[in-house]
């Protein structure tokens, strides 16, 4: 809803963190990782340019798919080929 | 208003110079202005600076163009500028030389002074004998020759704002409103 | 320290000083460099306690003031013609994000062809940026008007950033008496900042968001308000601070011997004063002639400009910068405050001082002659102008 000049601050101000943009719907294919295969290396989750993956408490790679927009560029770069994008149902 | 030009070269402290003067005359609780012409100022290149007097504001701020001192911090500009362009008549050149104020050809209508500033200026240890620092050394003879300033003020000025050497330069100053020539 | 004797630059230097300015960040420039000089001294010596930022270039100096100011300190700059123009971008910046950064510019004229002396066109240029402008006469008004202007911008009915302008060389490097107040009688006069909103870990915002169409208009209004809402403030603190300190620099325009006058000039800068002594020359003769000057451009005093239209049958607008395209900018702003006028007198520019060419008293009676004679021929003038040829462009 479009605000009045008298609603708005006196600059635009974000007080609310990024993270309320849900930007997971924006995704049509989906990354996949396969627990087994993978080594726990982290290159994933230091390229994902969305800081939309995590690590767990045992260590494990975990995917999050509020914010992951599926640009792909972990399928890409994981040295053991277990994470797979998939067409979102 | 007292008007006052100088000439001099960058590096022998012209614009120094008239703003010590500026400050000696304001400690007499006048009015002062001064302001170098900022040309692109090197060592040895022709430097023009000024100074105001007044009792009152100076509301004026535009250059010198009818001064009436002329004060010449280098005897050999004499032939580079025209030193003496626009002064009053019966105004005062003082220059920088070693020779007697009557031996300065500059025409009949001025009054002339002269000190040998660069000695006095070298013997206090102020630059050397190709590039000496006579700009303490003028305004004590300045002081003299012309009456405008006290002589003390000039010293408090010198004392106050002389960027190294200060009793060196308010000393030659000193000496120089003794040996000036008019 | 009471009055002293100090060039325009170090009367700068000590309004920051004086301001309680926290950071400064600034790159040297002539004419500018004695003011980053001065606050460099001030600072290494503990006499002025705030964070000195060297930086490599003038756009970085105001984003050194731009993130300072987020954070809610008191930020300073200085700089001049090229410098002021490679800040362009980051202008913007400081006044879109709404923070009172007091900046002094040595007024200098653009190269080509070189030159580094006085002329407004690198302020001029700046007119768009949503920061307001004051020129200055007097080494003491540099001084004053930087406080004054930390006051106009941290009110927060303004928060605007100001641009205090000095004349190259006839006010930064001219030695003239400074009344230099007391701290303590500056601190009441000028509280510590309260900004609105800054950046802060333990409250964390997010400043300068993107804003779609729906949104960006109504926030540009708010600049425009806040421009428009300044003329008061300033007013009002000028007149603050001649309760305080016993002199006034006039608002937004200062009238000198305005009373039933028939022609005035409108001028800025250190022209303006000189011609006070055109104008006294001219009023021994029995001429009526007075002079309004413009102290502030930004916001532009345009109900100022519509009384003197009332006042006289003509106006001469003196620019020390030219619009290549059609007339000086004091010039086209003034015309343009008329034309909603119910008075309209005869109005010429005339183009003068172009690249710190000396203005002597004679050269503006010369033009005050032409004012008072309602002298037709053009409507834009470069007097002075050396041409076998013609003086007006159109």
């Amino acid at each position: 809803m479009a605000k009045s000049v008298e609603d708005l601050p006196y600059i635009p101000l974000m007080s609310e963190s990024s993270a309320v943009n849900k930007t997971g719907v924006w995704r049509v294919i989906k990354p996949i990782v396969d627990q087994e295969e993978c080594n726990q290396c982290y290159i994933c989750w230091k390229f994902c340019p969305d800081v939309a993956i995590h690590i767990d408490e045992e260590g494990s790679i975990l995917i999050d798919y509020d914010h992951c927009k599926g640009c792909g560029i972990c399928e890409a770069v994981c040295p053991k080929k277990c994470i797979e994008m998939v067409k979102e149902e | 208003m007292i008007q006052i030009r100088f000439h001099g070269r960058g590096g022998q402290g012209s614009v120094v110079a008239s703003n010590i003067l500026a400050a000696a005359a304001f400690l007499e609780e006048k009015w002062v202005q001064s302001f170098p012409f900022f040309g692109v100022e090197r060592r040895g290149a022709p430097v023009t600076a000024y100074t105001k007097i007044d009792d009152k504001p100076i509301w004026d701020r535009s250059e010198i163009t009818d001064p009436d001192y002329v004060i010449v911090l280098d005897a050999s500009l004499v032939a580079v500028v025209d030193v003496t362009n626009g002064l009053k008549e019966n105004g005062m050149v003082l220059l920088n030389s070693e020779s007697k104020p009557e031996d300065i050809e500059l025409g009949d209508s001025f009054r002339i002074a002269t000190v040998d500033a660069t000695e006095v200026a070298v013997a206090h240890g102020l630059g050397s004998k190709s590039a000496p620092i006579v700009n303490s050394s003028i305004l004590g003879a300045f002081s003299k020759a012309s009456g405008e300033v006290d002589i003390k003020s000039i010293e408090a000025s010198i004392l106050k704002m002389a960027p190294a050497k200060h009793k060196e330069n308010a000393a030659a100053a000193l000496e120089a409103y003794e040996k000036v020539q008019f | 320290m009471p009055m002293d004797v100090m060039t325009g630059n170090s009367a700068q230097a000590y309004g920051a000083k004086l301001a309680r300015a926290e950071v400064v960040a600034a790159y040297p420039i002539t004419p500018q460099t004695t003011v980053v000089e001065k606050l460099a001294d001030l600072v290494a010596s503990g006499e002025m306690k705030a964070q000195f930022i060297k930086v490599e270039s003038e756009h970085s100096a105001m984003a050194a003031c731009i993130a300072a100011s987020a954070t809610g300190a008191r930020a300073y700059t200085a700089t001049a013609a090229h410098g002021l123009a490679l800040m362009h971008e980051m202008l913007i910046w400081a006044a879109g994000s709404r923070l009172p950064i007091v900046m002094g510019n040595i007024n200098r004229a653009m190269a080509p062809p070189w030159s580094v002396w006085a002329d407004y066109q690198d302020s001029i240029a700046e007119r768009d940026t949503g920061w307001m402008q004051f020129y200055c006469q007097s080494s003491q008004e540099v001084l004053d008007t930087v406080i004054q202007a930390y006051k106009v911008a941290e009110n927060h009915d303004v928060l605007i950033p100001a641009m205090v302008m000095e004349d190259a060389f006839y006010l930064s490097h001219t030695f003239e008496p400074v009344d230099v107040p007391p701290q303590k009688d500056v601190d009441d006069f000028l509280p510590p900042y309260d900004p609105p909103v800054k950046l802060d870990v333990d409250n964390p915002v997010g400043l300068c968001a993107l804003v779609p169409p729906d949104h960006y208009m109504e926030f540009r209004f708010k600049i425009a308000k806040a421009m428009e809402d300044s003329r008061k403030v300033i007013q009002e603190v000028d007149e603050e601070w001649e309760k305080k300190f016993g002199r006034s620099h006039g608002g937004l325009v200062e009238r000198y011997r305005m009373e039933d006058a028939d022609a005035a000039i409108i001028a800025a800068g250190t022209m303006s004063s000189t011609a006070r002594v055109a104008i006294d020359n001219m009023r021994d003769k029995g001429k009526k002639v007075g002079l309004a000057r413009l102290r502030v451009f930004r916001p532009f005093p345009y109900e100022e400009i519509r009384q003197i239209a009332k006042e006289v049958d003509s106006i001469g607008v003196l620019d020390r910068s030219y619009t290549f395209g059609h007339g000086g900018a004091f010039y086209t702003e003034t015309a343009g405050a008329l034309y909603q006028a119910p008075e309209r007198p005869h109005v010429k520019n005339y183009v003068i001082g172009i690249g710190g060419r000396d203005i002597p008293p004679k050269d503006i009676e010369g033009i005050l002659e032409k004012v008072l004679t309602k002298e037709d021929g053009g409507e834009v003038e470069w007097f002075g102008l050396r041409t076998s040829g013609s003086r007006e462009v159109n």
